[in-house]
C-alpha cells in the first residue's frame, strides 16, 4: 500500500517565472517528485483553484488585487506557504517601480506619454487594480519558509522541498543560500 | 510698522525697511519677527536667488550672522539659526558663504543643517509655525487647533503656503504642557490656543502684522511654581555661595557636595560631587556645560529655573569650574526656550557687572571663567550629553562612544563637567547653607528635592518641589486628580506607572525622573499615549546605529497597526523582539524608546488585547487603500480588498 | 600578558585594544560592517554585538579588559546580529539580482553567513537619490548603509568628499561639493573613498560583473574566512607601524 501523495500548489504573482524555470532544473528529480507527490494548483497542471495542498509555492511579489486574492486561496489552502525567490521575498525586480508614484506612472504610460492616441487608463474589469506599492509577500499574509535567489538554483530547490517532503524545516548550507 | 514700496523685479535697488514703530529693544536685540530684505526679496522678485542682488543679499545676511556671533565651532548652531530667521530657510549660497568663513566643508555644514528640526534648506512659511505634538497638548486638541488654524489660512500641515507666507507643522514637546496646547511662531512661544486664538493668528498673518505686534498677552508665560521647597523657596543672593566656597577652599566645597548627596538631577543621578572630582583629577583644559536641553515631552522646570534663579545655576557653574579650573563654560539652550536668550545675557552681564564672571572674579588673580550661551534647534538628542558637545562643537549630535566620558574626554577632548540645570541651582545653595543642610530632606539614597514638572488630567498643573521618597500617590494629591488611567513618570523614557503603583516613590532607587510627571485621566486611551510616544522616539531618534534608526520606525509601524485594530499576537511578541534589539543601541534614546510600549503591555494587557484580531497574521499596511490610486484613475469605485 | 575569556576561549589583548581588535588579533572573527582595521571605530552598525558579563557592547569600540567574559556566538547574540542584518536590507532598497556589487557585498555576505533567508521586517522602500554623475564613480544610495567608511576614507583622503546629513530613518550620504553631485566633487577613482564601500552604494564604474558568478568573493568563502584572511594582517600591520 502506497502512502499518501504530498500535494504541492505553486503559482507565480508579480514574478518572471524565472523561479517555475529553475524548478524545472531539478532535471531527472522531477519524476522522482512526481513519485511522491501531486500537482494542484500550479502553471505545471493547469488547475485554476486550489484544493486543499501539504505545501504552496510563491513566485514574485504582490503587486495587484489579484495578487493578494491568490495569494490568499494559497495561504487558505497550504499547510505550508513557502516564498521561492527574490521577488516573492522584498519585491524584486518589479518593486523597482515603488520609487515612482503609481498615479504618474499611469498618467505619462496612457495619458500624457509620447505616442499616446485615445488617452485613457485601461479600466476593464477583467484587468487587476495596480497597487500604489510592490510588496514582499510576507507583508501580506504568512509565510512558513523563504528559498532566496533569483532564481533560487534548483539544488537550492530541490533541498528546501525534499526537507518539507520528509517533515523538517529546511536548513540550507551556506553555498545554496544566494540572493542574485 | 511700515514697508517702503516694494521695487518692481529689474528695479536697481532693492527695497529696505523703514522700522517706525519703535520695536520694544527686547524684541530688537533677538531679531525676533523683523522682516528682512531677504523676505522682501523673495516676494517681490523671482522665488530663487539668482540675481547678483540676491546674491548679495545673502551674503549681507551671512556677514551679518558672523559678525555678530563669531566664526568659532560653538558660533555654527548659531550663524545657521541667525540665516534661518533672516531668509526663512538656509539658502545653498548661504551654506556656502558659511562654510567658508567657518573653514568647513560645505557638505559638513550642510550635515549638521539637515539634523535640527528648526533648520531647513527648504524655504518656510515668513510666519513659521509648529504646534507641540506632545500627547499633553493633543489631549487637549492641539491636533483640531492646528487644523483649524491650516484651514483658516489654506493650507496643509506640514507645507508652505504657495506665497511662502506661512508655514505649519509639528514639533516636540514644547515646555509649555502645564498651559498648553502651545505653539511656536517664529521662535515664540504661544501657550494656552483656542479656536478664538487661532481665528484672530490667521487674520494677524493675513494681514501681515509682525509677530512683535501681536498682543502681548498671546505670548504671557505663566509661572505655575506650586510647591516650593529647598531649591525655590531660600533666598538667594549673587555670590553668596561663591564668596564662601572661596573663603573655605575646593576641599570643603567638595566635602559639602558630598555630605548633601547631591546626585544629577537630569535623571542619571551620578553624584555630583564625585563628577566635579573627577574632572578636577584629569590634566586638561576644563570646560563646565550646563544642560538646558530639557527635551523630554512633559517637562519645563528648566524653563521657570532659568527664568527666576538663572543667577543660581549661573554660580553653580561658576563653583563648578572653581573646583576644575575651567575658564570656560556653556549653557545649552533648548531652541524652543530661545525666549528667554536675551534674560539669561542679561543675567550674565550682571554678573560680569558684579564681578562674579570673567577675568579674576571675586578679585583674584588665577581665577578666570565665563560663560557663552549656545542655542539648540530642535533636536532631543542633544539633551544626552556626549551629543550636546557634539552640537556645541558644530558637530553633526551624535552621541558619542563611550568610555571615555565627558568627564575626562568632553568637550573638545577635554575633561568636562556637564550637569543639569537644576544640580547647579541645588550646588549654589549647598555652597552656602552647608551638605548637612541639604541632606536633612529626603531619602537616604536620595537627597534633597525634586522639581517635578506635573501636566496633563489634574486641576493644577504646574511646578512643584517635593521632597524626594514622596509617593506617587502623595504627588497626585497635590495637583489634583481625578480618576486616572495612569501617570508617566519621567516622560516616553521613563515609568509608565499604573494605579496599583502608587505607593511607588520619586526616588533614584524607585522611580528616577528629569521630572516629568504626565497625569492620565482614565478616559484616555493607553494604546494612544503609547503610539504617540512611539512617534516621539521615531521622530527624535539620531540616525547613527541601526537598531534605533530602524527599530524606532519599526515598533511605531507596529503600534499603528494596533491602534488601528489589525493587529495579532504574532505582533505583540515582535514588539517584544524590538525591546532586545533596541538594547543594543549606541545610546541611551534607544535603550529606553521601547519603555512606554512594554510598561503598559505589562500594565495594561488587556487593552491590548481588546485590540487585536483573533488570527495568525494580518498586514500592517492599508490593503484596500493602495487601490485607491488605481480605482480614481480607472473610474472603478467599487473595486475594494478587505484588510484580511 | 591581560586576556579575556572569548567564547570559553582565553585570548591575550595588549592594553588599549578593543574587543574586535583583540579577537582579530587571535583571528577570531566578529561580524562587523562599519569596522576596518584601517579606520578609527565607529559603533553604528551594531552587528558587533556581543555580550560581556552578561550585558551587549560593541566590541569594535568597547574596550577589552583583563578578566571580560566575551560572548559572541551564542544562538542569542545570532539571532540579534540577524534582525539587524534585516533591518538594514528593509530601510534601504537592496536588491541583490541588479547589484553589481552582488557577490563581493559584505551585506549580503553578512546576510549568507547568518543564514538569512528573508527579510523579516515589512519593507520602507525609501525614494533616495542616484548619482551618477562622475565619470568613474557611481553613488546609488538605495544601498547605503550608513556605515561611514566612506565618510572616514575620505577624511584620511584629506578630501571630505562625503558626509552624513538628515536624521534619524531619513539619514542621507551628502556629497561636497557645490552642487552635491559626485561629479563636481574632488573625488578621485584612485581615493580610498571610492573603494571602501562594504556595499554596493559607491561603486567603481565599469568593473562591474568581470568576475563570473560561482568565483566571486562570497560565492565559496565566508565573510568570517575573508575577514579573517584581509582584514587581520592589515591590523598587525597597525600594530608593527605603531611599534616601529
Amino acid at each position: 500500500m502506497s502512502k499518501k501523495k504530498i500535494r504541492i500548489a505553486t503559482t507565480s504573482l508579480a514574478g518572471c517565472f524565472g523561479c517555475h524555470m529553475s524548478f524545472m532544473d531539478i532535471d531527472e528529480r522531477l519524476l522522482d517528485l512526481a513519485e511522491i507527490a501531486d500537482f494542484d494548483r500550479s502553471p505545471l497542471s493547469d488547475i485554476k483553484h486550489c484544493e486543499q495542498c501539504d505545501i504552496g509555492i510563491v513566485e514574485g511579489g504582490v503587486c495587484n488585487a489579484e495578487n493578494v486574492e491568490v495569494l490568499r486561496e494559497f495561504r487558505n489552502h497550504c499547510k505550508i506557504l513557502v516564498a521561492i525567490g527574490a521577488c516573492a521575498i522584498n519585491g524584486g525586480i518589479p518593486a523597482l517601480r515603488n520609487r515612482c508614484d503609481l498615479g504618474d506612472c499611469l498618467e505619462e504610460a496612457f495619458l500624457t506619454g509620447i505616442g499616446v492616441t485615445d488617452p485613457k487608463v485601461p479600466g476593464d474589469p477583467e484587468l487587476p487594480l495596480l497597487l500604489d506599492k510592490v510588496h514582499p509577500v510576507h507583508e501580506v499574509v504568512k509565510i512558513d519558509y523563504s528559498l532566496p535567489g533569483c532564481p533560487p538554483s534548483a539544488d537550492t530547490i530541490w533541498a528546501a522541498l525534499t526537507a518539507l517532503i520528509e517533515g523538517n524545516a529546511p536548513q540550507l548550507p551556506y553555498e545554496l543560500i544566494h540572493y542574485d | 510698522m511700515i514697508f517702503c514700496p516694494l521695487p518692481l523685479r529689474g528695479e536697481g535697488t532693492i527695497g529696505h525697511v523703514a522700522d517706525q514703530s519703535g520695536f520694544q529693544p527686547y524684541f530688537e536685540a533677538i531679531g525676533f519677527g523683523r522682516w528682512s530684505f531677504i523676505d522682501l526679496l523673495f516676494r517681490s522678485r523671482s522665488l530663487e536667488i539668482d540675481t547678483a542682488e540676491s546674491l548679495d543679499a545673502v551674503a549681507a545676511v551671512v556677514d551679518k550672522a558672523v559678525s555678530q556671533h563669531g566664526t568659532r565651532p560653538q558660533h555654527l548652531l548659531a550663524v545657521l539659526r541667525q540665516i534661518q530667521k533672516d531668509c526663512h530657510y538656509l539658502p545653498k549660497q548661504a551654506l556656502q558663504s558659511v562654510a567658508r568663513r567657518f573653514s568647513l566643508p560645505l557638505a559638513r555644514v550642510v550635515g549638521v543643517a539637515e539634523f535640527y528640526g528648526f533648520l531647513h534648506t527648504q524655504p518656510r512659511g515668513e510666519y513659521d509655525i509648529y504646534f507641540s505634538d506632545c500627547v499633553i497638548d493633543v489631549f487637549h486638541d492641539s491636533e483640531a487647533l492646528m487644523q483649524r488654524l491650516c484651514h483658516r489660512l489654506r493650507l496643509q500641515p506640514g507645507a508652505v503656503r504657495g506665497d511662502r507666507r506661512v508655514s505649519i507643522d509639528t514639533t516636540s514637546c514644547t515646555g509649555l504642557c502645564d498651559q498648553g496646547p502651545a505653539l511656536l511662531v517664529n521662535g515664540w512661544p504661544v501657550p494656552r490656543l483656542t479656536p478664538t486664538l487661532m481665528d484672530a493668528m490667521a487674520d494677524h498673518i493675513e494681514r501681515r502684522v509682525p509677530v512683535t505686534q501681536w498682543p502681548a498677552e498671546w505670548f504671557l508665560i505663566e509661572d505655575h511654581l506650586c510647591r516650593h521647597d529647598l531649591l525655590l523657596n531660600t533666598p538667594w543672593r549673587p555670590g553668596t555661595g561663591l564668596k564662601n566656597a572661596l573663603r573655605q577652599g575646593v576641599g570643603w566645597l567638595l566635602e559639602q557636595l558630598t555630605a548633601s548627596g547631591l546626585r544629577g538631577r537630569g535623571g542619571a543621578g551620578f553624584p555630583t560631587a564625585r563628577k566635579w572630582q573627577f574632572c578636577r583629577e584629569t590634566p586638561g583644559d576644563h570646560y563646565v556645560v550646563c544642560n538646558a536641553d530639557e527635551g523630554e515631552p512633559g517637562t519645563f522646570k528648566d524653563r521657570e529655573l532659568l527664568k527666576h534663579y538663572a543667577d543660581q545655576v549661573f554660580e553653580g557653574m561658576t563653583l563648578a569650574a572653581f573646583v576644575t579650573g575651567a575658564r570656560l563654560g556653556f549653557l545649552y539652550l533648548r531652541g524652543e526656550y530661545e525666549c528667554l536668550l536675551r534674560p539669561l545675557q542679561a543675567a550674565l552681564r550682571q554678573r560680569r557687572c558684579l564681578g562674579l564672571l570673567g577675568r579674576n572674579l571675586c578679585g583674584l588673580m588665577d581665577f578666570h571663567f565665563d560663560i557663552e550661551i549656545v542655542v539648540g534647534a530642535g533636536a532631543y538628542i542633544c539633551g544626552e550629553e556626549s551629543a550636546l558637545l557634539n552640537s556645541i562643537e558644530g558637530l553633526r549630535p551624535h552621541p558619542r562612544n563611550r568610555p571615555p566620558y565627558p568627564v575626562t574626554c568632553g568637550l573638545w577632548n577635554q575633561p568636562t563637567v556637564v550637569n543639569n540645570v537644576e544640580s547647579f541651582a541645588a550646588a549654589s545653595l549647598i555652597a552656602v547653607h552647608g551638605g548637612e543642610w541639604f541632606a536633612k530632606v529626603g531619602t537616604e539614597k536620595s537627597k534633597g528635592t525634586k522639581l517635578l514638572s506635573i501636566s496633563g488630567d489634574c486641576a493644577r498643573p504646574g511646578i512643584y518641589e517635593v521632597p524626594f521618597g514622596i509617593t506617587v500617590a502623595e504627588v497626585l494629591g497635590l495637583c489634583g486628580s481625578g480618576e486616572t488611567l495612569g501617570v508617566q513618570v519621567g516622560g516616553p523614557a521613563g515609568t509608565f506607572v499604573a494605579p496599583s503603583d502608587y505607593q511607588r516613590r520619586i526616588a533614584y532607587e524607585d522611580l528616577g525622573t528629569g521630572g516629568s510627571f504626565m497625569v492620565f485621566g482614565s478616559h484616555r486611551d493607553i494604546i494612544d499615549i503609547a503610539t504617540r510616544f512611539a512617534q516621539f522616539f521615531a521622530h527624535e531618534s539620531c540616525g547613527f546605529c541601526t537598531p534605533c534608526r530602524v527599530g524606532t520606525s519599526l515598533q511605531l509601524r507596529l503600534m499603528e497597526k494596533i491602534r488601528r485594530g489589525w493587529a495579532t499576537a504574532g505582533d505583540i511578541q515582535e514588539l517584544e523582539s524590538l525591546k532586545q534589539l533596541l538594547e543594543a543601541s549606541h545610546c541611551g534614546l534607544g535603550h529606553t524608546a521601547h519603555n512606554p510600549v512594554q510598561h503598559t503591555l505589562a500594565h495594561y494587557p488587556g487593552h491590548y488585547q481588546a485590540r487585536l484580531r483573533d488570527l495568525d497574521f494580518s498586514p500592517g499596511f492599508d490593503l484596500d487603500n493602495e487601490l485607491e490610486t488605481a480605482r480614481q484613475l480607472t473610474g472603478r469605485f467599487g473595486d475594494h480588498l478587505r484588510q484580511v | 600578558m591581560p586576556t579575556i575569556s572569548f567564547d570559553g576561549q582565553e585570548i591575550t589583548f595588549e592594553p588599549g585594544q578593543t574587543i574586535i581588535e583583540a579577537a582579530m588579533a587571535s583571528d577570531l572573527y566578529i561580524p562587523h560592517l562599519c569596522w576596518h582595521p584601517d579606520f578609527p571605530p565607529h559603533g553604528s552598525c551594531k552587528l558587533c554585538s556581543v555580550k560581556v558579563n552578561g550585558r551587549i557592547c560593541s566590541a569594535c569600540t568597547f574596550p577589552a579588559a583583563e578578566g571580560q567574559e566575551v560572548v559572541s556566538s551564542s544562538e542569542e547574540v545570532r539571532q540579534l546580529r540577524l534582525r539587524l542584518t534585516q533591518m538594514l536590507f528593509v530601510e534601504g532598497n537592496h536588491f541583490c539580482p541588479s547589484c553589481e556589487k552582488s557577490g563581493q557585498c559584505e551585506l549580503q555576505a553578512m546576510g549568507y553567513y547568518l543564514g538569512m533567508t528573508d527579510n523579516h521586517y515589512p519593507h520602507f522602500f525609501p525614494v533616495r537619490d542616484i548619482d551618477a554623475s562622475h565619470p568613474h564613480v557611481l553613488l546609488d544610495r538605495d544601498r547605503c548603509i550608513f556605515c561611514e567608511l566612506c565618510v572616514r576614507a575620505s577624511r584620511a583622503d584629506g578630501k571630505n568628499v562625503f558626509e552624513l546629513a538628515g536624521r534619524g530613518i531619513h539619514t542621507r550620504l551628502v556629497v561636497d561639493s557645490p552642487s552635491g553631485k559626485l561629479g563636481d566633487s574632488n573625488l578621485d577613482v584612485n581615493d580610498r573613498a571610492a573603494h571602501i564601500c562594504p556595499v554596493g552604494a559607491i561603486v567603481v564604474k565599469e568593473t562591474a560583473f568581470r568576475i563570473p558568478i560561482g568565483q566571486r568573493k562570497y560565492d565559496r568563502r565566508t565573510i568570517a574566512e575573508v575577514s579573517v584572511a584581509e582584514e587581520a594582517p592589515l591590523l598587525r600591520k597597525r600594530y608593527e607601524q605603531k611599534e616601529d
